[in-house]
């Protein structure tokens, strides 16, 4: 059971920090940088916050596959297949997000930043700090995506015990077996979790409020 | 301001590591195997008893016959434990597999509503039971997902005659729990292996309306997916687990799993 939760949030937490790594950038590029075609990628980023979780795992399921270009990692059916699969979901959530509150700080204070003499390459770690509240919402929500989908985890891990088992695929697995008061209680847990990490960030951006004004 | 993003630098690299972590490298195989044995818990009695003697681990990904066989093609899987004879002749003639062995049987059993509207407790045998299920047009749940259960129903449909079709037929393209779920509900007739049903909890009004015909026999095969296709399949440690579970010792960790002192699975090396 420990094992099963600890999989859950080293999965999806992991696969929220290499979003934001990759997303929090790209997003802010597309916020500021005006480049042909940037309205299509702003569409395209959008559109795939919708990207059902079952399509995710499928394509990296075909990618990691033996018969699949990346099949020499040996990485189907690992936890990292599933790190994969879940940056994949919460991609497109950070990079609109980081897009849409940039955008917005940016027709703001591109005056005041341009006369201390920000270009706006060097605007972007201000604009990133000043939105930090709404980005974590953001942030929250790519991680809510994860921590409940079962589509890609179920298709790029396998549901393997004491392995490649999550939350969410235990929840599957015992629905199947008949077994729905342990489906739900399982599924209590993880809201428990999800309250409890939600609870911490809220409360995280209130002291960080209080102390930095 | 450098205060903070040390801070979120320290967070991040801290999730690098604990990404990294190694998954307690050593040996294992892969097996593709089906819900039934993975749903009905005979993996979980049998693997520990397998893994103790060998020091082998075995991580079974459980799908239905058909995805379990695909798996093995695409060389995702060493070894495959299904059930779908034809299937798995199949598999081997096009040089995907090594050799099929046989290793256990269960049984498939009908399970409808105890009131039976269908009078199968009266069917003298498996292809008359389903044949008074499409004239009565009762609700029946298929799984409807190319699982060897679903190519079991397909064949008894087809010795009774039947196409079937109409609002009576609900195919759920799920596997046997999900599909045994929507059967209580309806509540429909539902083809199971008796391994599933014995496990399965949530039976709501169901019972087993209809057994014992010899044509609803349910042999499992497991077969080594061919190295020469696939170079990286772990051809030596797979046979160690085919060799063991035809092995006095792999047959009797079988016979010796029961759900409710009721004995699941039954050895059938002797068939080969």
């Amino acid at each position: 059971m420990m094992q099963i939760i600890g999989l859950s949030l080293r999965v999806t937490l992991t696969a929220v920090v290499i979003a934001c790594v990759i997303g929090l950038p790209l997003g802010a590029v597309l916020a500021l940088a005006r480049f042909p075609g940037r309205g299509a990628v702003v569409v395209l980023s959008n559109a795939l916050m919708g990207l059902p979780p079952v399509v995710a795992g499928l394509v990296v399921y075909l990618m990691l596959s033996r018969s699949g270009p990346l099949g020499s990692l040996s990485l189907l059916f690992t936890p990292g297949a599933m790190i994969i699969a879940q940056t994949l979901l919460i991609l497109p959530i950070v990079i609109s997000l980081t897009r849409s509150v940039l955008e917005d700080l940016w027709a703001e204070y591109h005056e005041q930043l341009r006369s201390l003499g920000a270009s706006r390459l060097r605007a972007v770690p201000t604009l990133l700090w000043d939105g930090r509240v709404s980005l974590l919402t953001g942030v929250l929500a790519g991680f809510g995506r994860a921590s409940a989908e079962v589509g890609a985890v179920l298709v790029v891990g396998g549901n393997i015990a004491d392995h490649t088992r999550t939350m969410t695929t235990a929840i599957t697995l015992e629905t199947n077996r008949g077994n729905l008061g342990l489906a739900v209680a399982l599924g209590i847990v993880l809201l428990t979790l999800t309250l409890m990490l939600n609870a911490a960030a809220w409360g995280a951006g209130q002291w960080a409020r209080g102390r930095l004004g | 301001m450098n205060h903070n993003r040390r801070i979120i630098l320290a967070g991040v690299s801290a999730m690098a590591l604990f990404a990294a972590m190694p998954v307690a490298a050593q040996d294992f195989i892969i097996v593709a195997s089906t819900t039934s044995t993975e749903n009905s818990g005979l993996f979980g009695h049998i693997l520990p008893i397998f893994e103790a003697e060998t020091g082998i681990e075995v991580r079974v990904v459980s799908q239905g016959t058909g995805q379990a066989l695909e798996t093995g093609r695409r060389g995702d899987a060493d070894v495959v434990f299904v059930h779908a004879r034809a299937l798995e002749e199949e598999f081997v003639a096009e040089g995907y597999g090594v050799q099929r062995f046989d290793v256990m049987y269960n049984d498939f059993v009908l399970v409808g509503p105890g009131e039976d509207p269908a009078g199968l407790r009266n069917a003298a045998d498996a292809v008359a039971a389903m044949t008074a299920i499409a004239t009565t047009e009762a609700a029946f749940a298929s799984r409807g997902d190319d699982s060897g259960t679903h190519v079991a129903e397909m064949a008894l449909w087809a010795n009774a005659g039947v196409d079937p079709s109409g609002s009576w037929y609900l195919s759920t393209g799920s596997g046997m729990g999900a599909t045994l779920n929507t059967a209580v509900q309806v509540p429909a007739y539902v083809l199971t292996d008796r391994g599933t049903w014995l496990s399965f909890v949530n039976r709501g009004p169901l019972e087993i309306v209809f057994e014992g015909d010899p044509v609803l026999f349910n042999p499992y095969g497991i077969i080594l997916v061919n190295p020469e296709r696939h170079p990286h399949i772990k051809a030596e440690q797979g046979q160690v687990f085919i060799d063991w579970i035809v092995s006095e010792a792999g047959q009797a960790a079988i016979a010796s799993f029961t759900v409710d002192g009721e004995q699941l699975f039954f050895p059938n090396v002797s068939g080969q």
